[in-house]
């Protein structure tokens, strides 16, 4: 048994035996836009050079829920409370049915988002912060959480310059260039969508921030250029091998 | 913020819920309930521990694709209800009225407990729910409603039996295990939340009198009065 921490983060699952988990869960968290998924792309490209069998996980869309959430984005009124355990339901499909086998499986699993998300999204509505941990207490503790932080200042000009921004406008028909959902617009904290976008990461990001002492994150400067940025999430990842293969070392002597 | 499930609620409504195993007669009870109600000219709204079309077809399509664990069918079922919470179970309550909903969280707490999932986990989970002003647990034999059932209908369907818990290949069988489990399930939710017990193998005008009683209790002090203004961090998301 490879892994130092507990296994759960709370009450866990009581049917599922995970004392057989040796790969790693590297979780990269961050807010909308700050480029978590062109790290992470290039990040699996190098472990796999390393030889390192990668598997990446996202936020949203499992087989099971995908349909259901986009069904339910697009329907009446959800309240966020009922969207907080669509989410849930959604995680732990993924968390069951792809994390844990992979991690099983002896795989790095490269998580785009995690749990910290939805407690930032929660408890930016003012939804109660112990009731939505407790709600994911059955997720698998990350052996370690890189947090790509940046300030407001510096995501609003990558997030309207991003290529994205237009092709959202053009061809989801959504008339808006910066996304509903991102941009906090269910819970109007501003006039039109700019200002709400600019309210609403405010205060996820403040909730990241208090967050990392909490769980532990490892802060890695986000503001920087991408190369940079990335050499500093690699430099974290390969001390988390390392300290694997020496002990790997060590138990062999 | 404090949990809405940990305290009385703060609407003007009154809130009855009825539990128990399938076949203990609480829906009959329910019916005779509102029906003395109504014609005492109480406002009531009923409602039905049912699954919307979004949960049907997910865990439709799950079963289809054997993708459902206890925890997800758990968190679909938990989604379900607090949609259900915010457009169907506390309009009626601010506007003042008396619902009535056959089942609510603690079929949750029994059932799900039973396909796995940790008791302490599915309790939280509910935290949102509003906590109900009369709750009535229809304690009765698992002999006594096996009989009600299987005499009202021979097919049994899948998860009502609990087939997917792979207790017995035959449904009759599974059904009959199944159900002993969320029995005592109940049992101990019934303790663990003060439920108000009626002996369901008591004649249904015995039992039927026994709610009355209750409820008049309950009427005395209720004033239709509904909220007609915004009141703050009454509903808590």
């Amino acid at each position: 048994m490879s892994r130092k921490k507990s296994l759960f983060y709370g009450v866990g699952l009581p049917y599922v035996d995970a004392s057989d988990l040796t790969g790693k869960l590297i979780v990269v968290e961050g807010t909308d836009g700050v480029g978590r998924s062109t790290q992470l792309e290039e990040l699996k490209k190098w472990l796999e050079v390393k030889g390192y069998g990668v598997m990446t996980t996202g936020w949203t869309r499992s087989p099971l829920m995908g349909k259901a959430i986009d069904e339910a984005k697009a329907g009446h009124t959800l309240n966020f409370n009922t969207f907080n355990l669509l989410y849930a339901a959604d995680f732990a499909d993924r968390l069951e049915h792809e994390v844990i086998p992979a991690l099983r499986a002896g795989f790095i699993v490269l998580a785009d988002r995690y749990i910290y998300t939805a407690f930032a999204r929660s408890s930016a509505r003012g939804g109660d912060r112990q009731w939505i941990r407790k709600v994911f207490g059955f997720a698998v503790e990350p052996d370690a959480i890189f947090y790509m932080r940046i300030t407001i200042e510096d995501l609003i000009p990558r997030v309207i310059n991003s290529q994205t921004f237009e092709k959202r406008y053009w061809e989801e028909q959504s008339g808006e260039g910066l996304d509903y959902w991102e941009s906090g617009m269910d819970i109007r904290l501003g006039d039109d969508v700019y200002d709400s976008f600019v309210e609403y990461q405010k205060v996820i990001l403040k909730e990241f921030d208090r967050m990392t002492n909490e769980f532990d994150f490892q802060v890695v400067d986000a503001a920087r250029s991408f190369e940079e940025t990335n050499r500093a999430l690699k430099q974290g990842i390969l001390a988390i091998l390392e300290d694997e293969e020496s002990e790997e070392k060590s138990r062999r002597h | 913020m404090a949990r809405l499930f940990d305290q009385p609620h703060p609407y003007p409504g009154i809130l009855i819920i009825v539990e128990g195993i399938d076949g203990s007669g609480k829906s009959t009870q329910l019916e005779l309930l509102q029906k003395w109600l109504l014609n005492s000219k109480y406002r009531v709204f009923f409602t039905e521990w049912n699954s919307s079309a979004l949960v049907n077809e997910t865990i439709k399509r799950g079963k289809k694709k054997n993708l459902l664990t206890p925890t997800t069918f758990s968190l679909l079922h938990a989604t379900d209800f607090s949609d259900r919470l915010a457009h169907l179970i506390i309009p009626p309550l601010k506007a003042g009225m008396i619902v009535c909903a056959d089942r609510y969280v603690y079929t949750a707490f029994a059932r799900d407990v039973v396909r796995g999932v940790h008791p302490e986990w599915v309790r939280n989970l509910y935290g949102f729910a509003v906590k109900p002003d009369i709750a009535l647990y229809f304690r009765v034999p698992i002999e006594v409603s096996l009989k009600r059932i299987l005499n009202g209908r021979v097919e049994l369907k899948f998860h009502e039996a609990g087939m997917d818990l792979g207790l017995s290949e035959d449904p009759k069988e599974s059904f009959k295990l199944f159900q002993s489990k969320i029995l005592e399930e109940y049992d101990k939710i019934s303790t663990e939340y003060g439920l108000t017990v009626i002996e369901a193998t008591d004649s249904i005008q015995k039992q039927q009198n026994l709610i009355r009683e209750i409820i008049k209790e309950k009427l005395k002090n209720y004033k239709p009065t509904p909220f007609l203004q915004k009141k703050e961090n009454v509903y808590v998301a």
